[in-house]
């Protein structure tokens, strides 16, 4: 597939992943719409073209590992298993009811495709880095993506996490910042200024790049880039991306972090998704 | 006395298990020296990681290490390994049901003249509210080399707590031990105490007093405080109704708690909970630390004593 193709494919991906998780949202009457969104372009880069995984086995040893350090967008990421077929698409619509592999929060006890179970902000990268380090110590190939929120980035064992990332040298492990600069209570800006996230990373010791969270052809470009370097430092992805991408009323909205649409609202996300060009 | 630290044999153990067992992993915090694992980090630097003064990333590093097939040491001060890094114990090692081993030199009153903020003394109460955690406090150097190596072959989350100084031997290296399964030291019928950790040298010393005055002692080392060992509480509480217990932990939540628990549910027996009431340490020794909460020989006998009129 040349470059164009598959950068129109991964956008096709994409508005399936954002259906799906609305759907989702939608049927469990309640869920995190707004991240899910913003970071849906990076998802179908990830597991239609970049993750090296096998879904008929998802422990297999050498898979590349995915970290979702932001657990409540897991929407996303449940779209992303579903249209992998990891389970049956049906399963979507048992988000957050009884006895459902699809948990509020990833839970790999439940879910295939899971690679840890994650949900208390913060944490999830520390694990990446295990896993990124097992994955050294054992001479394995794989690589470990993680997806870490902007508002996350207020944790203080993010840096931790990336600091050890750094002293071991693990350029296996990709940080992925969905940088939609809005939390749960306001703008980040407002309630905790990041400041420049690409700037930290590399003042951390990463190779940081940043770029336009929502442009398949230059996420594509940045994860060709990153898996030709030689750097012996872990890779960020910095990704200036929109809280609510696709859904008119929802881009940019911070109510729309953790709120669920209503039937006339859900039908309006959709139609709104179906219209963007890709 | 004749002893070594419990902490020592961490050390010695770990080693040896990582020599026979390329997946055992140390997780250091910067610590390594006083939690004695150096050797283990100069002989298998490929199974140690030291993540500097950042215990909320060593939890969450050995949790990715675990889902990767190694079984990983946390390993700190007990303060810091309960406290500092309880809700990543909690969401990345027992929500998921990982095979990560907490293991914290430190426990208890031990780090004396370290003051409170290095003491200890809440790590039990905590860990035991985590639900699949197994929480073991060893009472002497033996015990506390086999429960480490039966917690590395244990599959799951194990708390181990370790203390500072050197504490009496009370067994000797061929001793057996299994986690969840208290060791009756002496089988009696008056009044039963429960003790763990290096606590238990006094206990034993208020046992054989106790004896030399007449009385028959039932002392037992309850070594795993979660899960307990239900039916050696439950045989104390049928066949003596008595009950002391012994620990340096705060009184509220630890090896006290859960044994009146077990009582309370059962509806008969009395107990009396001998530890630290609910009050931070100091700089100071020990022993004036264990006297000024009632740890001692003498207020374990009185105890039995009040008991018996």
């Amino acid at each position: 597939m040349n470059k164009n193709d598959k950068a129109v494919m991964l956008r096709e991906k994409a508005r399936e992943l954002r259906k799906t998780a609305l759907t989702m949202i939608h049927t469990a009457g309640s869920g995190h719409p707004g991240g899910s969104l913003s970071a849906a372009d990076f998802m179908a880069a990830l597991y239609f073209d970049e993750l090296n995984i096998r879904p008929e086995d998802p422990k297999w040893p050498d898979r590349d590992r995915f970290v979702l350090s932001k657990g409540h967008v897991c929407p996303i990421l449940y779209s992303s298993l579903a249209l992998r077929e990891y389970f049956p698409y049906e399963t979507i619509y048992t988000l957050r009811k009884q006895g459902s592999i699809l948990q509020g929060h990833p839970d790999m006890k439940v879910c295939p495709g899971v690679d840890i179970s994650t949900g208390s902000l913060g944490q999830g990268l520390s694990t990446a880095v295990g896993m990124a380090l097992a994955g050294k110590r054992d001479g394995r190939s794989y690589r470990v993506f993680c997806l870490v929120g902007d508002g996350e980035c207020q944790e203080g064992q993010i840096w931790e996490a990336v600091q050890s990332a750094v002293k071991y040298e693990l350029d296996n492990l990709v940080i992925i910042v969905d940088n939609n600069n809005l939390q749960n209570d306001n703008t980040c800006d407002v309630v905790m200024p990041t400041g420049d996230l690409r700037l930290k990373f590399e003042a951390f010791g990463c190779e940081a790049y940043g770029i336009d969270g929502h442009d398949m052809d230059q996420i594509v470009e940045v994860l060709d880039t990153i898996r030709e370097s030689d750097k012996k430092l872990p890779k960020v992805i910095v990704g200036k991306t929109v809280k609510g991408k696709g859904v008119s009323f929802m881009e940019n909205v911070v109510q729309w972090h953790g709120m669920a649409p209503d039937k006339e609202q859900f039908a309006t996300a959709i139609k709104d998704v179906e219209e963007v060009t890709v | 006395m004749t002893g070594k630290a419990t902490r020592d044999a961490y050390g010695e153990a770990i080693l040896e298990l990582g020599r026979d067992n390329k997946d055992i992993y140390v997780v250091d915090a910067d610590i390594g020296k006083s939690c004695k694992t150096v050797p283990f980090s100069q002989e298998l630097p490929n199974q140690h990681v030291n993540v500097g003064i950042a215990e909320q990333n060593a939890c969450g590093v050995a949790a990715g290490l675990a889902t990767c097939g190694k079984i990983p040491f946390v390993t700190t001060y007990a303060v810091f390994g309960s406290m500092r890094m309880s809700e990543q114990i909690r969401q990345e090692v027992c929500y998921p049901k990982l095979n990560v081993k907490i293991a914290c030199s430190h426990g208890g009153f031990t780090p004396a003249n370290d003051g409170a903020s290095h003491q200890g003394v809440e790590d039990m109460g905590v860990l035991r509210s985590i639900p699949g955690m197994t929480v073991l406090m060893p009472a002497d150097f033996y015990s506390a080399k086999k429960l480490v190596k039966a917690a590395a072959a244990y599959n799951g989350a194990v708390y181990l707590r370790f203390t500072r100084d050197p504490v009496p031997f009370i067994y000797d290296e061929n001793a057996e031990f299994e986690i969840g399964k208290a060791v009756k030291l002496k089988e009696g019928k008056d009044v039963a105490i429960i003790a763990n950790g290096d606590i238990m040298s006094v206990a034993l010393k208020a046992a054989e007093e106790l004896e030399a005055k007449g009385h028959s002692v039932r002392l037992l080392d309850m070594h795993t405080i979660k899960p307990l060992d239900e039916e050696a509480v439950n045989t104390c509480i049928e066949e003596i109704g008595k009950i002391i217990t012994v620990e340096d932990h705060n009184i509220l939540n630890g090896l006290g708690s859960a044994v009146c628990e077990m009582v309370a549910e059962k509806g008969k027996g009395i107990v009396k909970r001998i530890g630290i009431r609910d009050q931070f340490g100091e700089s100071a020794p020990y022993e004036y630390l264990l006297e000024k909460n009632g740890i001692t020989v003498d207020n374990i006998v009185k105890s039995a004593e009040r008991m018996f009129q």
